[in-house]
């Protein structure tokens, strides 16, 4: 039973009080430059009377080409959060040796290397894959929108409020002081009793709904709303592999909810499923957690190899060696991903069948993953290569994967495993994989598609610089941590004692500025860019002559996409299309029908915010009053049986020709 | 790649045999179109929520901590009645269903009153085993056993609160807008959850209950 945590509450605000601000210089900095930039951003879109714009245009659309840039947004700027986190923890180590205590303390140190896992992997990469697949998906397979426009806006709120419950923890209170998968009984009341774990409970089960109900959108989306003769072997890759990754949403996100739901029960009711006592038992939680966290790294990493496929094939000008190979490999990790999560603890002690079973299991996913690398480069093999910037990303991920992968292979072996359990070569591992994998994917995909998005390239020279940065500055970072994991240093320590560990420190700490000038290349590289957009114009909507359909049509694509719906032939549709001599359609046009803007999806998130605060602070009639709020006003919004308009034909008629005149121009002047 | 053309879709050609490359009207998708599957996807998902609650009853149920097992607290007799009444609910709703297709607004109406009452039945003998549980000292804190046996059956329960609430709510729209194909895909939706939510709790009666008495 749980241990009674002795806390001051009052009936109106909880345990919310004064003492909640954390008394800790650099938080005090940190809120001070926080409320002062929010308080200017605020004021320039008053001055400009920005606020009407922001509302209609982006907060209530339900376009998922602005959803998706909007997903975009809101994992950029938490990645800028997370890398702070990883910065300071880089510090922290490089200084705390010689009977140094460094600059951080304890209680902040473990905040900080939790808040880092928690928002790299539910707010930085999840958000941006979601906003990848929610922009290309609809394009790829020649759609208007996808199957349920308004779960769509209101999935990306639920992550946004997610997300800023986490920062909110910043400087109200504290965030969980556990690691971010939050093992019990650390994450029990008894041991964490602060607001610490609960704003890590609330804020991942508040994104998660969002999560769950956008992979069952872009899956329907997907099933249901293909072009004319697009047949499930003729999608993009991408397509493919968004898919899969969704299935893998469906299937395991609410494997995430059930046991968030079950910790909590322990924390507030003080039931006994993950204590040590009355029939609890811990290592249920680690099972239920992982059986959600394997299937999670596949939902993050299978969008990037459909992006690296349509980047491999794309600049090399040829088509994807095996495309059905590609997507049956796909599929195996799909179903393969949900048998390996026990290699995450071999050292529980299930026994030596138990852990060859998962072994193995491990060792075989890296037969298809294999197999896409060998596809990957049989693509290149004797194709016009351009060394445009996604391509070089490509490269980078291909061979920083790789060796990535091979660790991993290393720590399925149960024996070694046992060696290197929770050591920083395990850490290097995953960063290795994540960072050369589900990053750099990112990366090229946002090099590959700006262009579609904004109708204008990306700077090539400041991403070189990024590039550069980005890929030395991996290596020296985590090249030492394997070092320092073969030299038995376990993960997440404060103080180091042993001299001898300390120079590979100091390396990774070069290595993590080494990225900082990386990052900070890649945000010259967006502001030199929007500034010479004009030069940078693309008026064709095909800069990189694309093969899919996304290139079809103009760049940015109208609400619309396509004003007539493309009938496909072959797989890289719009090769196929310009092969085949294709004319695009100036005449002819029809009224379109597309769903309409609603602002319920952002009430009914700042609700949930808003419930999810109070349940954390312990301020119950606030919690049910919200609670008792966004039931009232889901129900409200079904009462609005008015979804859709139709976008009169007039206005596609304009838009056709403005592009039909645009192009003329274009080829006038040669 | 050599000139060859991969072969045109045969289903997508003109009377030349050249390729078509957009229909002729655009393709017009109906409302609602992915509805259904969208509803089928969240009910799996849905269902693996029980699926771990399940799990974690078989990991954890025998956990008695010394405190009391299914044979010192269930009535088979009282869980026999109250899941007659969420079969029952079952049975009625089809019948909603039933005359939703013949168009009869006033008897859907009726139907689906009557399910709601018997919904509302099975929540009442529900709170009233949980409420005399917790009466004999077996809360949901005592042991691991009743700690995963209050959650299952208890999320089951608040399933079918929400269905409740969901069927008043359509009740009034079916009474203001009448049966209109939102209305009919919406009832439809509904149909699936509560049959749905019929499954799950054979699962429990069988897994929970019947089998506990066994232990």
């Amino acid at each position: 039973m749980a241990s009674e945590a002795i806390v001051e509450t009052t009936p109106l605000l909880g345990r919310l009080s004064w003492a909640a601000i954390p008394a800790d210089p650099i938080v005090h900095v940190t809120f001070a430059v926080v409320v002062l930039g929010g308080l200017a951003v605020l004021a320039l879109l008053t001055k400009y009377k920005m606020w009407g714009y922001l509302w209609k245009e982006w907060f209530t659309t339900v376009d998922h080409k602005k959803i998706g840039i909007m997903y975009m947004i809101l994992g950029l700027i938490m990645f800028l959060r997370g890398f702070a986190d990883a910065l300071m923890m880089r510090l922290q180590q490089a200084m705390a040796f010689g009977g140094s205590e460094g600059y951080l303390n304890a209680h902040h140190y473990d905040q900080i290397f939790t808040a880092h896992g928690v928002i790299m992997i539910f707010f930085v990469a999840m958000p941006m894959i979601t906003g990848l697949m929610n922009y290309l998906v609809p394009l790829q397979i020649g759609a208007r929108d996808v199957s349920f426009p308004f779960l769509n806006n209101f999935s990306f709120w639920m992550t946004t409020v997610g997300g800023v419950m986490v920062m909110a923890s910043l400087f109200v209170g504290e965030f969980a002081r556990t690691g971010w998968l939050a093992y019990p009984p650390l994450s029990g009341i008894g041991y964490s009793p602060g607001v610490g774990m609960d704003y890590y409970i609330w804020s991942l089960q508040i994104a998660g709904v969002g999560t769950t109900l956008s992979g069952i959108n872009l899956i329907a989306t997907i099933v249901k709303m293909r072009a004319p003769g697009m047949g499930i072997m003729k999608m993009p890759v991408f397509t493919w592999t968004s898919l899969c990754a969704n299935v893998l949403i469906v299937a395991s996100f609410p494997i995430l909810t059930a046991t968030l739901a079950l910790l909590s029960a322990d924390r507030y009711i003080g039931t006994n499923f993950f204590t040590n006592d009355f029939g609890g038992n811990p290592m249920m939680y680690v099972n239920l957690i992982w059986i959600w966290g394997h299937p999670e790294v596949y939902i993050l990493i299978l969008p990037l190899f459909g992006v690296f496929s349509e980047v491999a094939s794309t600049f090399s000008s040829k088509r994807l060696f095996g495309y059905t190979s590609m997507v049956y490999a796909t599929v195996c990790i799909t179903v393969l991903s949900y048998l390996v999560w026990l290699h995450h603890f071999f050292t529980m002690g299930s026994g030596a069948s138990v852990n060859s079973f998962f072994g193995i299991t491990t060792m075989i996913i890296s037969i298809p993953t294999g197999a896409k690398i060998f596809n990957w480069l049989f693509t290149m093999y004797r194709g016009r290569i351009r060394f445009e910037l996604p391509m070089m990303w490509l490269i980078a991920f291909m061979l920083t994967f790789v060796l990535g992968g091979m660790t991993g292979v290393m720590l399925a072996v149960p024996p070694a495993d046992f060696v290197l359990h929770n050591s920083l070569f395990l850490i290097a591992h995953f960063h290795n994989v994540i960072i050369g994998g589900v990053l750099f994917g990112l990366f090229a995909a946002i090099n590959y598609w700006w262009p579609k998005a904004f109708g204008f390239k990306l700077d090539r020279k400041w991403g070189l610089v990024s590039f550069w940065c980005w890929v030395v500055g991996f290596w020296v970072a985590f090249a030492p941590l394997y070092v320092l994991g073969f030299m038995g240093v376990t993960r997440r320590m404060r103080v180091f004692d042993d001299p001898a560990y300390h120079i590979w420190f100091v390396i990774a700490a070069v290595g993590v500025v080494i990225i900082a000038v990386g990052i900070l290349a890649m945000l010259i590289q967006f502001a030199v860019s929007i500034i010479n957009r004009d030069k940078l114009r693309d008026e064709t909507g095909d800069p990189w002559d694309g093969r899919t359909l996304e290139w079809a049509t103009s760049s940015p694509p109208p609400a619309y996409n396509f004003a007539k719906t493309p009938i496909i032939h072959d797989t890289d549709s719009w090769a196929d299309m310009k092969k085949r001599g294709y004319e695009r359609p100036t005449k002819g046009f029809e009224a379109i029908h597309m769903p309409s803007n609603t602002g319920a999806g952002l009430i009914i998130s700042v609700l949930a915010g808003i419930c999810g605060m109070a349940l954390i602070w312990y301020i119950w009639w606030l919690a049910a009053a919200s609670f008792v709020a966004v039931i009232a006003v889901a129900i409200a919004h079904t009462f609005n049986y008015r979804r859709d308009y139709y976008i009169p034909v007039e206005e596609v008629v304009a838009t056709e020709d403005a592009r039909t005149h645009a192009l003329a121009q274009l080829k006038a002047e040669g | 790649m050599s000139a060859a053309h991969a072969p045109i879709n045969p289903d997508y050609v003109d009377a030349q045999g050249k390729p078509l490359w957009h229909p002729v009207h655009e393709p017009h998708l109906p409302e609602g179109h992915s509805t259904s599957l969208g509803f089928w996807m969240y009910l799996m998902s849905d269902c693996l929520i029980f699926a771990i609650l399940f799990a974690v009853y078989a990991v954890i149920g025998g956990n008695y901590a010394a405190g009391p097992a299914p044979k010192d607290l269930f009535d088979l007799n009282l869980i026999a009645v109250n899941t007659a009444m969420l079969l029952f609910s079952s049975i009625t709703y089809g019948f909603a269903m039933l005359a939703m297709m013949k168009g009869k607004i006033g008897q859907t109406l009726s139907w689906l009153a009557v399910t709601g009452l018997f919904g509302l039945a099975f929540l009442g003998i529900e709170l009233y085993e949980f409420a005399h549980l917790i009466h004999l000292d077996a809360t949901p804190q005592r042991s691991g056993f009743l700690s995963a046996f209050f959650f299952l059956v208890g999320t089951h329960g608040l399933h079918v609160t929400f269905g409740v609430i969901w069927l008043v709510t359509l009740m009034v729209q079916v009474k203001m807008k009448g049966l209109i194909p939102a209305n009919r895909r919406r009832l439809m939706c509904l149909s699936m959850f509560w049959h749905f939510l019929d499954v799950i709790w054979i699962g429990v009666f069988t897994f929970v209950y019947l089998m506990g008495m066994l232990r």
